[in-house]
């Protein structure tokens, strides 16, 4: 079974972003392999343990991506490819064009992706790319399993989990809840050293939207502290029922 | 054309509330641009409650009536809604960004080659041209987009947008879009369906969320957020801790990798209001904070806290609402 993962790096979740023009200041945080593309690896690599094959890491991004793929080679996946382009301004639809040009030329069954990058916030690649394959996609998957060409998997929608099967080869966006993915291990860490990490250079294609604002949100007016203890209780429901008008 | 193409999403012939916000969204569009709000509805024995959409404001519904688009698949639902839109060459094609409109809209913006913005919580018409506002960075900062494509393909978030005026006795006239999708076009099968809400409302459509955190020590101790919650027709969001220590499910995580919900009253209780949590529930209409840590940064973001032991404060606060309600 040979699975592909495509990842991105993302500012940390804790990452103080501080706008500049219509994008964001690039420096004064870390960045790291995007939460949700951490459960599409594991779920990777807990189908080559079952199953066998191999797991190969797909990804766009500036050259330093390389670190955060390292970590990914260092948790279970074989190789990597690493398409370095200038990814500011990219929007989801040229994303999800490169990585298309990319993977049809690559040998797969499954291509993972995580639900969302937490950058963007657009959970939009992996659809788009599977659309552009022609190749069946479910996406926020809390569940997985294989059966031969078969994958059974439970997708989460408000109020309900939907039980979907298809046959590979197939698309799958990773939700938390997924799977637990694990750490590094020393020995790891060093091996992943050693795996291949292709990289190559590829122009940007154009996207079709534009960011012409970047702002920070409105801000909340200040709140306060109604009391301590069970006395204010009464007063904090008045507020609720007379002020803000919520019950 | 300047018409508003909105999928509206319905399951087992009822309309979600997010299907109605985003019909009126779309009138309220359709009339800036001159155009119509053209509602589409995909599935199967769905005519008869198309008609209804009239009252939220759609100008004409479409059908794409259906066996094989009984339940939601992106082939499915992606394909029906693409060739309409290749029809009637709408400039927006627009869905609520629920669980199926999330996946929906990228899937019909690469089938039309089109520009997609996700999870809007503004929509603005400017000299005949539509822009987005969207948050990004898990609400750090809002981004306004603009579209290059002839269309432009939006998912609006569920509850930041108004139903509406609501004129129960304006039905709509109701068209076949007279698109076909095949068996063979379907390439996800849905097995099954298990509701998981058993009964309590549903996290990203409440109009009010009781959360715990940490803070609650422990499973049973939901107990009282759950009372609280049945007292105000509320659902229950836990903090990624509280999900984490197996107290809840993941599904109830509201945060940056959890849910995203915009309720009217959000009430945190054991939550100390991490980056990442508030990154869920910012943009809630009140913020109500229950910790006993007057220094917890959720106090920062709370339009009203009480500094205290939740155990104390949570089940008084449910005698409190009782009284009133
Ligand atoms: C990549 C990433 C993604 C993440 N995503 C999410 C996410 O989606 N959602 C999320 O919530 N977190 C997320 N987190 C975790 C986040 O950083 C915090 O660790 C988490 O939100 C803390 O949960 P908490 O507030 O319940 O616990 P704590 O931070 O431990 O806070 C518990 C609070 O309860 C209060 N308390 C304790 N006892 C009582 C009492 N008896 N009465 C009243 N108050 C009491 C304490 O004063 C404290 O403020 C993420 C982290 C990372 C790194
Ligand atoms: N630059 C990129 N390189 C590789 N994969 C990406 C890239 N951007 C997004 N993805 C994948 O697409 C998923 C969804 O991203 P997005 O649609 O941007 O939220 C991510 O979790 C990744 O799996």
């Amino acid at each position: 079974m040979k699975s592909i993962v495509c990842v991105k790096r993302v500012p940390d979740t804790e990452a103080k972003i501080v706008i500049q023009g219509t994008g964001i200041e690039k420096s004064g945080f870390d960045y790291v392999l995007n939460p949700y593309d951490e459960y599409a690896i594991e779920q990777a690599v807990q189908v080559k343990e079952k199953e066998g094959g191999e797991v190969t890491v797909l990804s766009i991004g500036p050259k330093d991506t390389a670190t955060q793929i390292r970590k990914a080679l260092s948790v279970g996946v074989d190789k990597a490819v690493l398409l370095t382009s200038d990814i500011n301004g990219l929007d989801s639809s040229a994303t999800a064009e490169m990585l298309t040009n990319e993977l049809k030329d690559m040998e797969f069954d499954i291509i993972f992706f995580g639900k969302q990058a937490v950058d963007g916030d657009n959970g939009s690649v992996g659809v788009q790319v599977a659309q552009k394959l022609g190749l069946p996609v479910v996406a926020k998957i809390v569940e997985f399993e294989l059966n031969g060409k078969t994958a059974t998997v439970t997708r989460e929608i408000e109020g309900a989990k939907e039980v979907v099967e298809v046959t590979l080869p197939a698309v799958f966006t990773a939700e938390k809840g997924l799977n637990e993915p694990r750490y590094p291990k020393l020995p790891d860490i060093m091996k992943a050293k050693k795996k291949p990490l292709e990289q190559k250079e590829v122009a940007a294609v154009e996207s079709k939207t534009t960011v012409v604002k970047m702002e920070y949100p409105p801000s909340r007016p200040a709140g306060r502290i109604v009391g301590k203890g069970v006395e204010a209780v009464s007063e904090l429901v008045k507020l609720l029922k007379e002020e803000a008008k919520v019950v | 054309m300047a018409d508003i193409l909105i999928y509206a999403e319905q399951m087992d012939g009822k309309f979600r509330r997010a299907a109605f916000e985003a019909v009126n969204k779309g009138k309220e569009i359709a009339t800036a641009l001159g155009g119509r709000a053209i509602a589409l509805v995909v599935g199967s024995g769905i005519v008869d409650i198309a008609k209804t959409l009239g009252a939220y404001g759609a100008d004409k519904v479409l059908t794409v009536d259906n066996p094989v688009l009984k339940d939601f698949t992106v082939s499915g639902h992606g394909k029906a809604v693409a060739e309409v839109a290749k029809k009637i060459n709408p400039a927006v094609v627009m869905c609520a960004a629920t669980a199926t409109g999330k996946d929906l809209a990228p899937a019909v913006a690469a089938l039309l080659n089109a520009g997609v913005a996700g999870d809007c919580t503004g929509v603005e018409v400017q000299d005949g041209k539509v822009s987005v506002v969207r948050p990004v960075f898990a609400g750090k900062t809002y981004e306004s987009v603009q579209f290059k494509t002839d269309i432009a393909v939006i998912s609006i978030r569920p509850n930041v947008f108004q139903v509406g005026s609501v004129e129960q006795s304006k039905e709509a006239p109701v068209e076949d879009a007279g698109v076909t999708v095949e068996a063979g076009d379907v390439k996800e099968s849905v097995k099954e369906v298990v509701a998981t809400s058993s009964g309590m409302v549903e996290l990203t459509e409440a109009d009010v969320i009781v959360s715990g955190g940490r803070g609650m020590k422990g499973s049973e101790n939901f107990a009282i957020i759950e009372e609280l919650a049945v007292t105000l027709n509320a659902a229950v969001g836990a903090s990624r801790s509280a999900v984490d220590e197996g107290w809840r499910p993941h599904s109830d995580q509201v945060g940056q990798t959890g849910k995203t919900v915009s309720p009217q009253l959000y009430i945190a209780c054991g939550i100390s209001g991490a980056i990442q949590h508030l990154a869920g529930m910012r943009t809630s209409k009140c913020i109500v904070a229950v910790n006993k840590d007057p220094e917890a940064p959720i106090f920062q973001i709370a339009d009203y806290g009480i500094v205290g032991d939740l155990f104390e404060i949570v089940p008084a606060m449910n005698e409190e609402i009782k009284k009133i309600i």
